[in-house]
């Protein structure tokens, strides 16, 4: 069964069983391996997509719910970043937010979707963004650093 | 800037930005089936018969069960003594039975329903206690001086059994190999790890293979930990045997779910103390007794107990030691390498027994610590003389100015006592409870005693027909960023630009075994033979050139530039062929170390810490939320500080995960949390902000120790300050004891019924 949606601007057509996992079949089926599988039961936030904008974890969609509509992947996002997205990027390598990286794809899709709504996120609104994007390197401070503005030393 | 102390961008961090960065799952060969592993539901039992009904399975499938196995059944480490598949008995829930491949990973879940396996249960150890009345699977001491006799002479003798629990590796990126066989019967391995060199030995020990018969290239390693130290060796076993069978090449991945159930964990502990201390609060006497909870096999549970042992006595100064170790066997899956290798579990209990003595003494913790820490000159109870980077009071003193520690524990030690004065300790909807909580650590970084004097590890450097430098290693860059900092080593000790040297992938058919990717080793050993290589490759292409240096990339001579370094490299390459130099690492001679009565210099030198806490207390639930962390670290030299600030912001963070809500329940040696919906890792809500600041007691260079300009071994160290420093944190909040973690809510309750208070058991 085939399923058309637009992945990252592009018409595509997926085959598959309906309920099959968006996650593999972005990955297994239209090659897009930026999208990573850390739990498979929605608690890591590593497979995180857009779906018609909003973030969505994509080892939870079924392919039928994708019918129609807006995928962006990590590929996309990243492609051609604009604006406060563009500097957050340039910024995570710098300040330490990327160690292993298996979790970042996910918390990149996570924070471009913030930054599309608030441009100069605080602290405290990047933390609640990021809740479901579990990181087991960093301790989420060279994340936060990125996003940020630094507060003064104490 | 890219020198020594600057923090230029890692070279993988915008592949990994972007979602290219390939990691094991995302790579598929040709004509590439999946494979799927049966596994054992009991803790303990005889396995009766193994039957595998061919017309159960999707079309094609094949299997494989022990009696494929063409050569030992054991996954070589150090001896050979864990199975690659159970034999006639299973020894733990999870363990591999047998194999299968087919065309998909649906398939070959769907093949494991072809197998029937009869199974006669028999009875499990599953405790510390249970398992301490048997035979150890590995046991060791020490001794120093006459410790009865001191504990007859001390003023207060205090004792103190402490514990801490299963810790799970999460690295974001579960486990995971694809073999394949070439027509020659050559074998390649791909896969995420930690240590090629381990998973090759592996290989052709148990398949009868040469060394060049087999090829091992690490992928993009998506998080270590020690969990893809010693496991990813039996899954590329598993992997080639399926490849073997099958005749293509096999993956074999790993769900979240069958990575915690089946592979390795830190290991359970259980710290006995029995400490003699003068009236004035020093350490007369250290009597220590270990048990670590080994599971089912030995795999590296005799080198982690080695290195408990080693620091089980703390930063302290105590002329009187014993110290009695053992690795129990359990019938759980083999606990294994995990950050800090031992270390935090006795790091935990000697810290808490330092609270506990201080609260006997009516000293506070800081002046305790204050009293015994280790100087310059100071002996170790193994008898090693601590060299001048010694840091313990250098980073005590400065956290504890830094959070004004004194002044903040006596602000909330009153508020306590106020409210308990006012009888509204228990009030139901109370404010939550403030505490602070501090701990010191060190931690010996590289291989204990005499391992990398055994194994000597060489590094290659040659030039390529550029005129580069190209380095040889076989470290992986598991997310610690030695991808960044080995170039600006070799690039700092050459007189190079960074575009000057080149890194070789890890690959054994192409590096040298530089040794394996743990023990803090990456930087301050492998680092400095990067250093040492790139030098003597520099000065061959300076022969002939007296006087010259190499300085940014250019050739001088005392009146100026002469050439790019490149430029003449690229000439003698040219005119003389492989120009190719391989040094290996040779301990200090001072460096000895006796492994039968454990005296000696145990490590070339120590990296130090010290932690302050403080976090709030949920006086209805007992919920603890860490607010706050600063981590003071002496790392003698930070080559990367950005990246070396990372490594202790994230240990700091795996330590209170460890410390307040990771727990692993058993129940009929079946772990309950096998998930992450129920296996629980800090998010970054339930993290504190984590301030870092790195002490440099090597900043002009050189050391004691021979890291690299000055750098010591740092990627363990966060690990075995932050579980102590929490404990004390909530005995200041609460008055209620912390003997062990995780320091759950349901224990905080079960211990402050039973009385217990930083001093023991009312």
């Amino acid at each position: 069964m085939s399923t058309a949606f637009l992945l990252n601007g592009r018409a595509v057509e997926a085959d598959g069983h309906p309920m099959s996992r968006l996650l593999d079949v972005l990955r297994e089926q239209l090659g897009h391996t930026g999208t990573k599988e850390g739990c498979g039961e929605g608690e890591c936030g590593a497979c995180t997509v857009r779906l018609d904008g909003s973030p969505v974890l994509s080892c939870l969609v079924p392919l039928f719910q994708c019918a129609g509509r807006r995928i962006e992947t990590v590929e996309g996002i990243t492609a051609a970043p604009e604006g406060p997205l563009r500097d957050a990027l340039e910024r995570f390598v710098a300040t330490g937010g990327v160690q292993c990286g298996a979790c970042t794809p996910g918390i990149v899709v996570t924070l471009a979707s913030l930054l599309a709504s608030n441009a100069t996120p605080s602290r405290e609104e990047v933390r609640t963004a990021l809740a479901g994007n579990l990181c087991r390197c960093t301790g989420y401070e060279g994340i936060l650093r990125a996003l940020a503005p630094a507060e003064p030393e104490r | 800037m890219n020198g020594i102390g600057a923090s230029p961008p890692r070279p993988d961090g915008f592949a990994k930005v972007s979602g290219a960065a390939r990691y094991l799952d995302d790579l598929s060969l040709p004509g590439m089936w999946h494979g799927a592993t049966l596994r054992s539901p009991h803790a303990h039992a005889r396995i009766r018969s193994i039957a595998w009904d061919a017309a159960l399975a999707p079309d094609g499938a094949v299997c494989v069960t022990v009696g494929d196995l063409p050569g030992p059944n054991g996954v070589q480490l150090i001896d050979d003594g864990w199975p690659i598949l159970a034999g006639a008995f299973t020894h733990h829930v999870g363990e591999p039975v047998a194999l299968v491949a087919a065309p998909t990973r649906l398939a070959a879940q769907q093949a494991l329903q072809a197998f029937t396996v009869t199974y006669e249960p028999l009875d499990a150890v599953l405790s510390l206690e249970a398992a301490e009345a048997l035979p150890p699977l590995y046991q060791l001491g020490m001794d120093s001086g006459d410790v009865d006799a001191a504990l007859a002479r001390a003023d207060l003798v205090v004792e103190g059994e402490y514990r801490t629990g299963h810790q799970e590796h999460i690295y974001i990126e579960c486990n995971g190999m694809i073999a394949s066989y070439a027509e020659d019967g050559a074998l390649t391995v791909l896969g995420s790890m930690q240590c090629p060199y381990y998973v090759q030995k592996a290989l052709t020990h148990a398949l009868g293979l040469a060394d060049e018969q087999v090829r091992v290239r690490a992928t993009t390693v998506g998080g270590g930990f020690g969990g893809k130290e010693d496991f990813p060796s039996a899954i590329a076993l598993h992997a080639a045997l399926l490849a073997r069978a099958c005749g293509r090449p096999v993956k074999l991945v790993y769900d979240r779910h069958e990575d915690i159930v089946c592979t390795s964990k830190r290991h359970p502990t259980l710290v006995r103390h029995r400490t003699g201390v003068t009236r004035d609060g020093r350490l007369a006497a250290l009597d220590i007794e270990i048990l670590m909870d080994g599971g089912a096999y030995t795999t590296l549970s005799s080198v982690v107990l080695s290195r408990a042992l080693l620091h089980s006595f703390g930063p302290y100064r105590c002329a009187d030691v014993r110290i009695r170790a053992r690795a129990l066997r359990t019938h759980t899956a083999p606990n294994s390498a995990f950050r800090g290798f031992g270390a935090p579990q006795v790091e935990f209990a000697i810290e808490r027994q330092m609270d506990r003595i201080a609260h006997r003494l009516g000293l506070d913790p800081l002046e305790i610590r204050l009293r015994n820490a280790v100087a310059p000159g100071d002996r170790l109870p193994t008898g090693q003389i601590l060299d001048a980077g010694t840091s313990a009071l250098p980073c005590l003193e400065e956290v504890a100015r830094r959070t004004r520690f004194r002044e903040r524990r006596q602000e909330l030690e009153a508020a306590r006592a106020r409210r308990a004065a006012e009888g509204d300790e228990d009030q139901n909807g109370a404010e939550p409870r403030r505490g602070i909580g501090l701990s010191l650590y060190f931690h010996g970084a590289g291989f204990t005693g005499n391992g990398e004097r055994m194994m000597k590890s060489p590094v290659t450097a040659r030039l390529l027909p550029d005129g580069r430098i190209e380095v040889l290693t076989a470290m992986t860059d598991m997310g610690q960023g030695c991808s960044a900092v080995f170039p600006q080593i070799a690039a700092a000790a050459g007189g190079l630009l960074p575009e000057d040297v080149t890194f070789a992938e890890p690959d054994t058919a192409e590096v040298p075994d530089s040794g394996p990717t743990v023990a803090s080793r990456t930087t301050m050993i492998v680092g400095g033979l990067i250093a040492r290589v790139t030098a003597a490759l520099r000065d061959r292409v300076l022969e002939g050139l007296p006087g010259h240096t190499v300085r940014d990339g250019w050739i001088e001579s005392p009146a100026g530039r002469v050439e790019r370094f490149r430029d003449a490299a690229r000439r003698l390459r040219a005119e003389h062929g492989p120009v190719e130099l391989t040094l290996r690492h040779e301990p200090p001679a001072w460096q000895t170390f006796d492994e039968t009565t454990y005296r000696g210099a145990a490590y070339p030198t120590y990296a130090w810490g010290a932690d302050v806490v403080e976090v709030e207390v949920d006086p209805d639930t007992l919920a603890v939320r860490p607010l706050q962390v600063t981590a003071v670290c002496e790392v003698g030299r930070a080559i990367h500080p950005t990246l070396c600030a990372g490594q202790i912001e994230g240990g700091t963070l795996q330590a209170l995960g460890w410390a307040l809500l990771e727990e692993m329940k058993l129940e009929d040696g079946r772990y309950l949390n096998d998930r992450l919906a129920t296996y629980v890792i800090p998010t970054i809500l339930d993290s504190p902000r984590i301030d870092v600041h790195l002490l440099e007691s090597h900043r002009d260079g050189g050391g004691p120790f021979g890291g690299p300009f000055g750098a010591k071994g740092v990627g363990e160290l966060p690990m075995d300050g932050g579980a102590p420093a929490v404990a004390q944190a909530i005995e200041n909040a609460t008055g209620i004891g912390v003997p062990a973690i995780p320091a759950t809510p349901e224990r905080l309750l079960a211990w402050q019924r039973a009385g217990q208070t930083p001093g023991g058991v009312r």
